[in-house]
């Protein structure tokens, strides 16, 4: 959202420079990338499944456009990009809603922050998408 | 306010999305976890299968259903992305516009699809 009282002044290049707000930045750096790249995956796969709309003709030429090991690598990509997007995002709402994050304090010093609450969600959600990940992986790859 | 109902919608597009593409993924690409889901001897690209599925009202459902949660939770984020860039006033209507009409044109070419893709399967007895 836009805010006149704190303009982004660093603009895109803000999402790689973590600086003091930690491990976090970098996951909200990569919620967004992999946001934009289901985005782009998605307009695309709206377009080449379109073909099924005119027949077994289309569909199996559609098909063979987006076939063969690149493809399958790219779709297992979208795959993990998923996994991470679904997960965080989980993350992202329950937080938003102030669950996780603690009963507010007395800012006594030294001063604690919610950072510490909610570090233990953030490395669980690393895990389960890298668990869901190699899950994918197996089945994606192996199971042709 | 409008921009709470937006985000709002945001949060529960991205649930809708979270349930559906999980188990578009599973039929589509997972063998294993969606087997269970899957059409027997077929793979799930196949024309049989993809014919089947069109013909079933749960599919066209939820096909709609993801189609415009996904448009809706994607195009928005993206949107989120371009306003903190601190655009001024006359790009901010642009980015409005431009993204509302991109995805209202995107949902209604894909549902016409979804819709249209029974016809296609039961004219050639897919």
């Amino acid at each position: 959202m836009r805010s006149s009282a704190h303009p982004n002044r660093l603009g895109i290049l803000g999402w790689v420079g973590g600086g003091s707000w930690g491990f976090e930045r970098y996951m909200f750096a990569l919620h967004r990338v992999t946001g934009l790249g289901l985005l782009a995956y998605f307009l695309l796969h709206i377009f080449v499944t379109s073909a099924r709309a005119l027949g077994p003709g289309a569909w199996d030429g559609a098909m063979a456009l987006v076939s063969g090991p690149l493809f399958t690598v790219g779709e297992y990509l979208v795959f993990a990009a998923f996994a991470f997007h679904a997960v965080n995002g989980v993350r992202l709402a329950l937080i938003e809603h102030g669950f996780v994050v603690g009963r507010p304090i007395e800012p006594v010093y030294p001063y604690a922050t919610s950072v510490g609450r909610q570090r233990p969600l953030a490395v669980a959600v690393m895990v389960l998408a890298a668990a869901i990940t190699v899950w994918g992986g197996v089945d994606f790859l192996t199971v042709r | 306010m409008r921009e709470r109902t937006l985000w709002t919608l945001h949060l529960g597009a991205g649930g809708l999305v979270l349930v559906f593409l999980a188990l578009h993924m599973a039929i589509m690409h997972l063998d294993l976890t969606g087997g269970p889901f899957g059409v027997a001897g077929a793979k799930a690209v196949d024309w049989a299968s993809v014919a089947e599925r069109a013909r079933e009202a749960f599919f066209t459902v939820t096909y709609v259903a993801l189609l415009g949660a996904a448009l809706y939770h994607g195009l928005f984020g993206f949107r989120n992305i371009l306003l903190e860039l601190n655009p001024g006033a006359a790009a901010r209507r642009a980015i409005d516009v431009g993204l509302s009409a991109i995805g209202l044109l995107l949902f209604l070419f894909g549902a016409w699809v979804t819709l249209a893709a029974p016809g296609a399967a039961s004219a050639v007895g897919g």
